[in-house]
């Protein structure tokens, strides 16, 4: 096909579902994360929950294609990431679990109590994914032991090194920015100038880490490609805070939403052609080839998702479309707030 | 312990567990969009009550079938990364393509149905739960195609080089004939699942004192609005009966396909995996023709001895062979003859010569209790259809119909989870038949105490959710429906576009 090797044609399958994934779930994971900090009552903590409400869980399907894509197409992959970083993925399974049942649960009680418990699970959920998946993905780019049989052989506390470390705070910052951007773009009253205001100065500090983490990232596995990704991820962080100060909130989001792509992007260029290093000997790496599925199977995923993907987008798009208006407090209804005023 | 034991019991714990909410997804998101539909069509205002009834339950549970599938989505790789290096080529696909095909047409249109009632027009949005239910057929297509293959794997070759289970032929995956009956089978259970959960809620809302079953008190009767009571109450009562009478009758056919289908699939076992079927029976000897199928045995467990047993004659060979006289091969020739297949291979690095046998009194026993569970069920829809024949209305003040009700999802529900356990348990020791066993299947760098970990937490975290999904579904069925309310068109130009959201978290 195109004279491509499909091997290299899955490995950018795979960065764009993860890309989807993070560009996507990244401003409703940090829309959760800010539920405390903008919200100032009930009202509003149900304005911000329902601006991601009939979205959240089409853009985590994001993450379970990705996995199944993984799995169908460079099956050693997904064996050895799955199994060697177990506890941060039990860890992620759990934050995920808490987060999704919040929005389906929370506003079936009655008491603030019911609520505030699930606004805790909302947050921390949150925080967890978002800050371990940064973890997961710096340690991917780095490398990490993986023996002569494939198999990891490190333990909880490798993951957790200095890089890893940074990866998972970047990941927290730009997805805080990513969500305060996608409030200021989706509500109307107080808390869009809240938000903004807030965009802008978690922004600034999302961009320093960044640059930190992402030159870091440059000087160990870069190349050529993967610094012109970093340097447009940067300028396209610093000109969304630019925007954001100028009240132009749709430009602002777009400018965190393609910082997101192009920061992934730029991790994924960073680990071609391998897709797990070994810091062990790279002879042991898993790379395209040696982790892959065979041309067969390869050949029918293809087919699949050249159809498919398409479409996916198509409907996708088309919700955001009909959910495009903006929300305030006076489109809450009032009925089942009687009991929580205070 | 070994590693392996914990594996099997986490993967056993989740996935019988997404199971209680998946047939109930299934099968409510066909009766929520049949409802709809019918309001569509009559504009009757119960229909519309119904829709949004069950809508929200349906939601209660379908947050928890979401939740635990991604679980089921990680453990692959996270417990079994042998096994996930073994099969990936071939089981990986259907799991990606299920994403995305259908996770994605779940999810988006489901949102859309949620939040949509005040913003698309009518037809479109009962379209979204008729695409909903497409997304959930199809889940349930490509994943029961990759356990399919794991029951009677077609369609690949096994290549000595890589050492690992290579997809020569897609198409052939796919339509697995083991799958081609599993499907409806399985689909049709989900059916009978949901239809017997609306026939339960419905019938304990009939007989409830605060809605079907309400009676004017005393001060009512005074202040001369008891007449007003008691039609509204009866109003309620027509509702009921309508959700009833419908479901009773998916039920009833739903039932009848799942004999019929399951039929079927008795013979295709038989033949592909003869020791499950011999399991089944607890079958020790082979019996030339006219093997008795035993209904109910007291006895040693795994039914070596019986003190007590209700056998029909020739059942088991009507099951397997599907002639009164074929015959069934028992346990005992069937373990040598695995061992002569699959024993003295050298070459085979991924599996373990074993015993080839089963955990028999757990295959007898689940074989039983999913058809008889099932078989209540379908009597309990003879049974609901006939009270409530023509305009009947005699039997609302006894309580047993709300207890009835109660126990009629309960029964369906296990009917399931027996006919699965039976599958799985039934297949071991392998895990893909014939080409690998359970034990080679686990992943060799997780340690105990990781998978310890990992069981305890998610256990522990399903045990509350569990009781969090109940106190919610019996607070929103003690509710009852909402009083009726037209809902927005946005079709029409005069719509309000600044009125408070239909529906929102
Ligand atoms: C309401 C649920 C329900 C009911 C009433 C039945 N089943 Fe069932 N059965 C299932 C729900 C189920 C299931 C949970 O959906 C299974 C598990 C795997 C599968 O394919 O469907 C299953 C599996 C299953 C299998 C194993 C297939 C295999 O391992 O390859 C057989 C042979 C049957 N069933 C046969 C029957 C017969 C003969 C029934 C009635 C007389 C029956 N089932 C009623
Ligand atoms: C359709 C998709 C399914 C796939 C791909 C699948 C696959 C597997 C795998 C890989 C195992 C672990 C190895 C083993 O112990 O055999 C297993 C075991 C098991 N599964 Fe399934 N399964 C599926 C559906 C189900 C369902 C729906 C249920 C129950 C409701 C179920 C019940 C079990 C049980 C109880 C075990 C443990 C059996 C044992 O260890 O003895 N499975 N299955
Ligand atoms: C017979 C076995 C199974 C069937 C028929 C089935 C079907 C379904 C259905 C219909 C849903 C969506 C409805 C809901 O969330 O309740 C669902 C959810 C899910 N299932 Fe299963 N499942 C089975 C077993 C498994 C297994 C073994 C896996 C693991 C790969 C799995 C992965 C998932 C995932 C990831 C979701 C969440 C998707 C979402 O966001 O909607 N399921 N499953």
């Amino acid at each position: 096909m195109l004279g491509l090797e499909l091997t290299t044609v899955w490995f950018v399958l795979i960065a764009v579902l993860w890309i989807g994934y993070f560009a996507l779930e990244g401003f409703d994971f940090g829309v959760g994360m800010l539920v405390p900090v903008l919200a100032r009552d009930e009202t509003e903590r149900r304005v911000m929950i329902n601006t991601v409400g009939p979205v959240w869980d089409g853009n985590e399907v994001w993450l379970l294609v990705a996995g199944g894509a993984t799995f169908a197409a460079f099956p050693e992959w997904y064996a050895t990431l799955f199994s060697g970083f177990y506890l941060p993925l039990l860890l992620i399974l759990v934050a995920l679990i808490l987060r999704n049942l919040s929005f389906e649960f929370r506003h079936k009680g009655d008491t603030a109590q019911w609520r505030a418990r699930w606004d805790t699970a909302l947050i921390g959920g949150s925080f967890t994914a978002a800050f371990l998946w940064g973890v997961a993905f710096a340690n991917i780019t780095a490398g990490v032991p993986i023996d002569a049989e494939k198999d990891f052989t490190g333990s909880l506390l490798t993951l957790l090194n200095p890089f890893g470390l940074l990866g998972g705070v970047v990941m927290v910052l730009l997805f805080l920015t990513h969500g305060a951007m996608f409030v200021a773009l989706k509500t109307d009253g107080e808390i869009r100038h809240r938000a903004r205001a807030l965009a802008v100065r978690i922004g600034l500090a999302a961009a320093v880490a960044a640059v930190v983490f992402l030159t870091w990232t440059q000087l160990r596995t870069g190349d050529l490609a993967s610094a012109a990704a970093f340097v447009a991820a940067a300028a396209l962080l610093v000109a969304g805070i630019g925007a954001a100060r100028a009240g132009r909130e749709g430009w602002a989001f777009l400018g965190t939403f393609l910082t997101v792509v192009l920061a992934v992007a730029g991790l994924f260029l960073a680990l071609f052609p391998d897709v797990m290093p070994s810091t062990t000997d790279p002879a042991y790496s898993l790379t395209t080839t040696n982790a892959a599925a065979t041309p067969y199977t390869l050949e029918i995923m293809t087919w699949v998702a050249l159809v498919f993907t398409p479409i996916v987008i198509g409907y996708q798009a088309w919700t955001y479309w009909v959910f495009r208006k903006r929300i305030s407090t006076r489109h809450i209804p009032t009925a089942r707030l009687a009991d929580s005023a205070r | 312990m070994e590693l392996v034991d914990i594996a099997r019991w986490q993967f056993g714990i989740t996935t019988v567990y997404h199971f209680l909410f998946v047939p109930l997804t299934i099968g409510l998101t066909l009766i929520v969009a049949l409802f709809e539909s019918f309001w569509l069509r009559t504009r009757n205002p119960d229909y519309l009550r119904l829709t949004k009834f069950f809508g929200k339950l349906f939601l209660i549970n379908f947050a928890l079938g979401l939740v635990t599938g991604i679980v089921q989505e990680f453990q692959f790789g996270m417990n079994w990364s042998d096994y996930s290096r073994f099969v990936g080529d071939v089981f990986g696909a259907p799991l990606a393509i299920e994403g995305l095909l259908a996770f994605f047409l779940e999810s988006t249109f489901l949102g859309l149905w949620i939040f949509g009632w005040d913003k698309l027009p009518r037809l479109v949005h009962a379209a979204c739960m008729w695409i909903v239910h497409l997304g959930v057929l199809a889940s349930s297509w490509f994943i029961l195609a990759a356990n399919s293959w794991m029951q009677h794997p077609v369609g690949y070759r096994y290549d000595e080089e890589s050492g690992r289970a290579e997809l020569t032929d897609f198409a052939a995956v796919m339509f697995n004939k083991v799958q081609l009956v599993t499907f409806p089978h399985v689909v049709l259970a989900a059916y009978m699942t949901a239809a017997a959960f609306v026939i339960g809620v419905s019938a304990w809302l009939y007989v409830s004192k605060r809605h079907g079953g309400r009676v004017a008190t005393e001060e009512e009767v005074e202040a001369g609005t008891a007449p007003a009571v008691l039609a509204e109450a009866a109003g309620e009562r027509t509702m009921y009966r309508r959700a009833m009478r419908i479901s009773a009758v998916v039920l009833f056919v739903a039932g009848i396909g799942v004999v019929v289908s399951g039929d079927v699939q008795g013979k295709i076992m038989t033949e592909v995996q003869p020791m499950k079927m011999a399991a089944a029976e607890a079958l020790y000897e082979s019996e030339e023709s006219c093997a008795p199928f035993s209904v109910f045995t007291v006895g040693t467990p795994d039914g070596r001895e019986e003190k007590f047993a209700v056998t029909v004659p020739c059942l088991l060979s009507f099951l397997g062979t599907g002639t009164f006289d074929g015959e069934v091969k028992g346990i005992n020739e069937l373990r040598e003859t695995y061992a002569e297949t699959y024993g003295s291979d050298p070459g085979a690095t991924y599996y373990t010569p074993s015993d080839y046998v089963p955990n028999i009194p757990v295959t007898y026993w689940t074989f039983r209790w999913m058809m008889g569970f099932g078989a209540l069920g379908t009597a309990g829809a003879a049974l609901v259809l006939w009270l409530t024949r023509r305009r009947r209305d005699d039997v609302v003040h006894r309580a047993w119909v709300g207890r009835l009700g109660i126990a009629l999802p309960v029964v369906v529900v296990a009917a399931n989870s027996m006919g699965w356990i039976f599958t799985e348990m039934g297949r071991q020791p392998w895990v893909v038949f014939g080409l690998m066993t359970t034990e080679r299947g686990v992943s060799p760098g997780v340690s105990i105490p990781e998978a310890l970990i990992s069981v305890v937490t998610l256990t522990t975290l399903y045990g509350v959710l569990a009781v969090i999904e109940l106190k919610l579904l019996a607070r929103t069925v003690r509710k009852g429906p909402e009083p009726f309310a037209e809902p927005p068109d946005p079709g029409r130009d005069d719509h309000d576009a600044d009125a408070p959201l239909t529906f929102a978290y």
